[in-house]
């Protein structure tokens, strides 16, 4: 089995991020970057489908040369080989789908695992968008039931299964979490609770440096990264105003009613 | 004057010449290229990433637990670091580990200080435990034991003190006689302050053969006769288990000596040097999660309406923090970076690697004193702040500050106290000036030929934004060597009695070497690192003024104590003219340091992007 996983390179959700003074685009300047923790998830989900069921799990990454950074990660994780789309630009989740769907077509694998957003852009489409292109079936929101907590328990209901040609899926949706069977090959993306991503080891981290990583540009796969949605304005969320403590129910029935006017 | 000598050539560090050991003394550092953290390759910051990763999910939320030594977690947690591969990075590779380079293995042992029980367990398990044996141990005991040190499998520990012999450490009473079969040796005494003791399977243990021969063996914590005490209750890290040891006849088989019998100093302070320079860079892993967790609160907690964060008093204990650890950063990947290029003059795989590897950690061993006594006070001091920002809840248990405070104490005591540390800097210095190996005397006679003529002392050293700064470096640079050689000839042989002189040779010492270091490395960073070129030049400003106008004040005290009679006069005329009349305000340069710390809650220049 072949399994082809994303790797994005993102700020690091810790640390704040500036505006431009104008609002015109973030300031990326002198932050960390960091590994999409979504991905890092998917990375995991790969190579335990793989340890199961034998094959290769490929990382893609889309972005700088400093991406090739993330994508080692990948490689230190166990992923077998890498494949760099570099680029300086922006892209959005279109243009990362259609990177995607050309690079599905040249290594043809069964799987496509992707987080299920990125925590630089919160976008949530780059996998809808890749099945869609590609004519697949797709699970999104890969999750795992809350309980299965001990390592025995985790080891038997994997939220990911393969079983008689089909992807299970266990998926998070409103209210509770739901189970699908897909046809493969298949896009699958991830969500928080399918899996703790493993440390990389030291060892694996050089090991990483001898896999195979392969450059490759927008134009050898003849597709045009223009985006097609604008970014048109950044802003900060609007400062929260402080609470008030109210000393009774109808103290805040009160409040609500005429100064709030938010209860008849 | 300014020679260009290349500290570190990237590229051709075979063949590149570092600076020796004292070498900062000989020459500013302003147009020579130091290591810095700037410089770390995307595999030491994926080394750094694994180790952050491992003690922030690992090893911090089990901290209530490691505190009361639960029993079995910390083993556990050795095994755990074992298995990302912690401990092989130490083990030459024909052992079995990684044989990385010492800013790889000191940069893992950054990020595990964040934890300081656990960080002390983990280096008296591989590194004062473990190190013995990678240096002095026969090929037939590495091949056994080192695979098991390197999955935690067994726990090292390494006994040099004892009750009555601490800091004169070669005093040791324990001794050991070979048994009348020859087949081994008898070893009797006993061992104090043993960290890992409780949990240690093996124990580097020094003793001295028929009372005379001060030697290291390797023993067996199985051994019968040998009995581990009960854990003392400690002021910190009281999650690292610490006891006495006894031995009564204990056998240890004949081919467990370390090294040549009566060579065991050589053993015990070759691994102080490696210890002292791991303890150096340590305690910035320790230091920057104060600065977290200090920032955090001050940014959180409200007075007059206000966040602390808002207060000039607060802003400048962040930004004091910070430039304490930025001058500790600068001055320890410098070092660590001397080292490796030192140590590469020997391919790694040739079996006398690790001998060369010691001829360079003592090569290095002023730095290495420079780094112990520099890092330990400036935790010291962050804790301390830490505290005071905390107000009353930092004296509470219930906060990290208050623990971090208490661990941090143990840190001027072990690997040789301050005061030791301190009498060997100047000690080793004018060891070397004698035997010809580090050549300060005409350096020395320079300084005093330009202090005794009238004009400036200094033609200025360059231009760029630090200009001033690296004048003061030099300046810092020339009071040090001009006071060294002048006590060494005024006292001669007392000098070694005069211990407050030592120490302020010494504390001018580290001076020097922490200017030089910081400023050169903020020079570096327009290139390494652009995009905080601005943070970097505040942090040197701020740390060269400082260290600039105490060093000076410590220079008039030495000629003062030195000519008590009225030869002072001229002496301390002659040093007015490092004084340079200029000097700028730092406030403004604290404040914007500050505001650096707060938006990034932390200690602003992160290793990893
Ligand atoms: C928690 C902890 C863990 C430890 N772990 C280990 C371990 O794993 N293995 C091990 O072998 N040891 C260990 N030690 C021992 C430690 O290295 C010694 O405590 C240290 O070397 C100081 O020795 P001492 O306590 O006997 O103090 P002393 O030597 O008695 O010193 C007392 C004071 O006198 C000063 N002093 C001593 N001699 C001189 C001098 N010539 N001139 C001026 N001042 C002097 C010292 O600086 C100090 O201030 C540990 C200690 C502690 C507390």
């Amino acid at each position: 089995m072949k399994i082809l996983v994303t790797m994005k390179r993102v700020t690091d959700y810790e640390r704040k991020v500036k505006i431009a003074p104008d609002g015109s685009h973030l300031i990326t300047e002198g932050m960390n970057f960091v590994a999409n923790p979504f991905d890092e998830i998917a990375v995991e989900e790969a190579l335990r489908l793989t340890k199961a069921h034998g094959g290769e799990v490929v990382v893609f990454s889309a972005g700088p040369k400093d991406a090739a950074q993330q994508i080692r990660q990948g490689l230190a994780m166990g992923a077998d080989r890498g494949i760099h789309l570099l680029t300086d630009k922006e892209l959005d989740s279109d243009a990362v789908a259609r990177l995607l769907a050309k690079v599905v077509d040249q290594e043809k694998p069964d799987l496509v695992i992707l987080g299920k957003q990125a925590t630089d852009d919160d976008a949530n489409q780059a996998g809808q968008l890749l099945a869609g292109y590609l004519g697949w079936a797709q699970g999104t929101f890969a999750s795992k039931h809350e309980g299965l907590e001990g390592p025995e328990e985790k080891a038997q209901k994997p939220g990911l299964a393969i079983e008689g040609g089909k992807v299970h899926v266990v998926r998070e949706v409103d209210g509770g979490l739901e189970t699908i069977a897909l046809d493969m090959p298949a896009v699958v993306t991830t969500d928080l609770r399918l899996n703790h991503p493993r440390f990389t080891t030291l060892p694996n981290i050089m090991k990483a440096k001898k896999k195979k990583l392969d450059e490759v540009t927008a134009e050898s796969l003849g597709v045009d990264l223009s985006p097609k949605v604008k970014m048109l304005r950044f802003s900060e969320p609007p400062a929260r105003t402080a609470g008030q403590i109210v000393d009774s129910v109808d103290t805040l029935i009160h409040k609500l009613k005429n100064e709030r006017k938010v209860i008849a | 004057m300014v020679a260009q000598v290349h500290e570190m050539s990237p590229g051709s560090a075979a063949d590149a010449k570092p600076s020796p050991g004292g070498g900062f003394l000989l020459e500013n550092a302003c147009h020579r290229d130091i290591f810095t953290a700037e410089k770390f390759s995307e595999e030491q910051r994926a080394f750094y990433k694994t180790a952050l990763d491992f003690v922030e999910k690992e090893v911090v939320p089990h901290h209530k637990e490691i505190e009361v030594k639960a029993e079995g977690l910390m083993p556990r947690l050795l095994r755990k670091a074992g298995e990302l591969g912690f401990h092989m990075i130490d083990i030459p590779e024909r052992f079995g580990g990684l044989g990385l380079d010492k800013t790889t293995s000191l940069l893992v042992s950054e990020a595990i200080a964040r934890q300081g029980s656990f960080s002390v367990a983990l280096g008296a398990h591989n590194g004062i435990g473990m190190l013995p044996l990678v240096f002095y141990g026969s090929d037939a005991l590495r091949n056994e034991w080192l695979p098991k040190f390197a999955t935690a499998e067994i726990i090292g520990a390494y006994a040099l003190t004892e009750p009555g012999s601490g800091s004169d450490a070669l005093g040791a009473k324990t001794t050991a006689v070979l048994s009348p079969d020859g087949k081994h040796w008898i070893l009797n005494g006993s061992k104090m302050w043993i960290t890992n003791a409780g949990i240690a399977d093996v124990f580097t243990v020094f003793a001295k053969i028929d009372g005379k021969k001060f030697s290291a063996f390797f023993v067996d914590a199985k051994s019968p006769g040998l009995t581990v005490g009960a854990e003392e209750h400690k002021m910190g890290i009281r999650g690292s288990s610490t006891c006495a040891l006894t031995f009564e006849d204990v056998k240890v088989p004949k081919e467990n000596l370390l090294g040549e019998e009566g060579r065991g100093h050589k053993i015990a302070f070759n691994i102080l040097n490696i210890g002292r320079l791991r303890l150096g860079v340590a305690v910035m892993g320790g230091a920057k999660r104060v600065l977290e967790v200090a920032t955090l609160y001050a940014k959180e907690r409200k007075q007059f309406g206000k966040s602390l964060t808002e207060f000039r008093i607060i802003q400048q204990k962040l930004a004091d923090m910070a430039v304490g650890i930025y001058t500790a950063e600068s001055m320890s990947y410098r070092t660590t970076g001397l080292v490796d290029i030192a140590a590469s003059r020997s391919a790694k795989d040739d079996p006398e690697h690790e001998k060369h590897l010691q001829d360079v950690l003592e090569e290095y061993n002023i730095e290495s004193s420079i780094m112990k006594v520099f890092g330990s006070e400036v935790l010291d001091s962050v804790v301390d702040d830490g505290v005071q920002i905390h107000g009353g809840y930092g004296y509470s248990e219930e906060y990290a500050v208050e623990v971090a405070y208490r661990d941090s104490r143990i840190n001027r005591i072990f690997e040789g106290t301050n005061e030791i540390n301190r009498m060997l800097i100047p000690g080793t210095i004018l060891k070397r000036a004698m035997k010809g190996e580090l050549d300060v005397l005409p350096v020395a006679q320079e300084v005093q030929q330009s202090l005794s003529k009238a004009q400036s002392p200094i033609p200025p050293l360059g231009d760029g934004p630090l200009a001033q700064e690296v004048q003061l470096a030099e300046l810092v640079r020339r009071a040090t060597v001009y006071v060294v050689a002048t006590a060494a000839m005024k006292l001669m042989t007392e000098l070694e009695k005069e211990q407050e002189q030592l120490t302020l040779l010494a504390d001018m010492c580290i001076d020097t070497y922490a200017i030089d270091s910081t400023v050169r490395r903020a020079i570096q960073a327009a290139k390494d690192d652009p995009q905080n070129v601005a943070l970097h030049e505040a942090m040197a400003t701020v740390a060269a003024y400082t260290i600039y106008e105490r060093a000076l004040a410590r220079a008039r005290r030495i000629v003062i104590e030195l000519f008590p009679d009225e030869d002072q006069y001229t002496r301390a005329m002659e040093l007015r003219r490092l004084d340079i009349n200029e000097t700028l305000p730092l406030f403004p340069l604290q404040r914007m340091i500050a505001a650096k710390v707060i938006e990034a809650g932390a200690y602003p220049l992160h290793y990893l992007r």
